[in-house]
């Protein structure tokens, strides 16, 4: 583990990856240490608005895991009937068909948010299974689109450019500033992909 | 009682003192960019630090109150006028009910701020009235024709305050974690250059043009949590000062972070407004900021 400083007031922890960026997230949190915001990532956690000294004295004492504690699981009601089905499908060497079941039998975990309120990056793709963005992105991708890039599965909660391969769509409400809590997905969630 | 907007010139919202705590799931902070400016139209008019004014960006803004109330312009100085008649800047000043105020285009500094006793009372979204531009968290941009609810007034207004030094200086810089993707010493490189503010600056960044930063690192830089006033650098290596509506992610590596006591200084900057930067001092045993 190693804290870099970021100006005066805020510490970037990096981390092995994701699981363990969402460890040390949550123990920051259990632990109560002052900190207005906590934000993990793929391979830091930033902890922002901090006494840095007394914080990272704090850090100390955390043991690093690449366990985080498990969260909630949110089933994701999909129809698999994006325009890079097929590409995906190729890319896999496999049937679109196939896909679907690929995808529908995997178990994410939301590492973090970013991009857009409520976007969450889901990890649990296999790095064999990476697959790359589009060459240029779309001006408009709908909300509800479920889509892969990387090793990272996301799900749009506002329609936006997007660079992602989009393999389906839900209904379902990723954002919602009035619910509590506003994302359906926040850090720690898990998520399986039900083919509607 | 209510304002009716009946003019908001090129970008007016409303703002508080933001809504930090939500990164985590993707929500920018937002807030006045200008804060002291906005604190100081609160004070004014007697309300507490929390209260919502409006940001008027480069002036245009025309509002008529339903009541009798103090109002306070802040911020950048231009034109104030009642009816037509010229008001003071940074003082309190009575509205009378049906009178219309108007807040021109600035002589200098790009964002005024309007506090009106009571504070504007839109609904409060995860907490703060304050408007993302980036992600549009928070209430919609004040256009013509909307009518803003203001609050109870919560004290007499306070005609005396301390002015602010008018003189900003240069920018004060910490180094940012990724210091060492850059060539040499990036610091000392940006502290000896001068820079010119970008047409497309806006609440998200202070985009500068001069010298580029010359990279010793390439490949990419995993998305990180980026903090209020983080300067970014993109491929171009020209740099980007994030500002209240920055993305809470990015993937650029962060070559230093400029001052919180300087970033009103980067809300009043206009488009081909030279910048200059000096390094900050390390704090010695420094306390929380917020």
């Amino acid at each position: 583990m190693r804290a870099r400083p970021v100006g005066p007031s805020a510490l970037l922890v990096e981390v092995a990856g994701p699981a363990e960026a969402l460890a040390l997230a949550a123990w920051v949190r259990e632990q109560g240490l002052p900190v207005v915001d906590v934000v993990p990532a793929a391979e830091t956690v930033l902890l922002d608005g901090v006494d840095g000294a007394t914080v990272l004295a704090a850090l100390l004492a955390w043991v690093p895991t690449a366990e985080p504690p498990v969260g909630d699981l949110v089933e994701v009601p999909v129809t698999y009937d994006g325009e890079d089905l097929d590409a995906v499908a190729e890319a896999w060497g496999v049937t679109a068909t196939e896909v679907v079941e690929r995808h529908a039998s995997l178990t994410f975990v939301a590492a973090f948010c970013g991009f857009a309120p409520g976007f969450a990056y889901l990890a649990g793709l296999p790095e064999e299974l990476a697959v790359p963005r589009l060459d240029s992105p779309r001006p408009r991708v709908p909300a509800g689109s479920v889509a892969l890039a990387g090793t990272w599965c996301g799900v749009y909660p506002t329609s936006s450019p997007g660079g992602w391969r989009i393999i389906g769509r839900t209904d379902v409400g990723l954002w919602d500033a009035r619910r509590e809590p506003p994302a359906l997905l926040p850090p720690g969630t898990r998520v399986v992909f039900v083919p509607a | 009682m209510s304002l009716r907007v009946l003019a908001a010139g090129h970008l007016t919202t409303v703002q508080d003192r933001g809504r930090p705590g939500w990164a985590s799931l993707g929500v920018p902070r937002a807030g006045a960019l200008d804060a002291p400016a906005a604190g100081l139209a609160n004070r004014l008019v007697g309300n507490p630090a929390g209260a919502a004014v409006l940001e008027v960006t480069l002036g245009g803004l025309a509002v008529r109150a339903d009541r009798d109330c103090w109002v306070a312009v802040t911020g950048a100085e231009g034109p104030v006028t009642v009816d037509g008649r010229p008001r003071g800047h940074a003082r309190p000043e009575r509205l009378l009910a049906g009178a219309l105020l108007e807040v021109g285009t600035p002589w200098r500094g790009v964002r005024s701020y309007v506090a009106v006793a009571g504070g504007i009372a839109v609904e409060p979204v995860l907490g703060s009235r304050s408007t993302d531009t980036l992600a549009w968290v928070g209430p919609p941009r004040v256009e013509a024709g909307v009518v803003l609810p203001v609050g109870d007034p919560a004290g007499p207004p306070a005609p005396l305050d301390t002015p602010r030094p008018g003189r900003p200086g240069p920018l004060r810089l910490h180094p940012g974690p990724r210091a060492d993707w850059f060539a040499g010493d990036p610091l000392a490189a940006m502290c000896h250059a001068a820079y010119t503010v970008e047409e497309a600056s806006n609440r998200v960044g202070l985009r500068l043009a001069g010298p580029p930063l010359e990279r010793v690192r390439t490949g990419e830089l995993a998305s990180e949590g980026m903090v209020l006033g983080a300067v970014q650098v993109p491929p171009s290596g020209r740099p980007v000062v994030f500002l209240a509506d920055h993305p809470v992610t990015g993937g650029y590596p962060v070559v230093a972070v400029v001052d919180p006591a300087d970033l009103w200084i980067c809300a009043q900057l206009r488009p081909g407004d030279e910048v200059r930067f000096s390094p900050a001092r390390p704090a010695a045993g420094a306390a929380p900021t917020r």
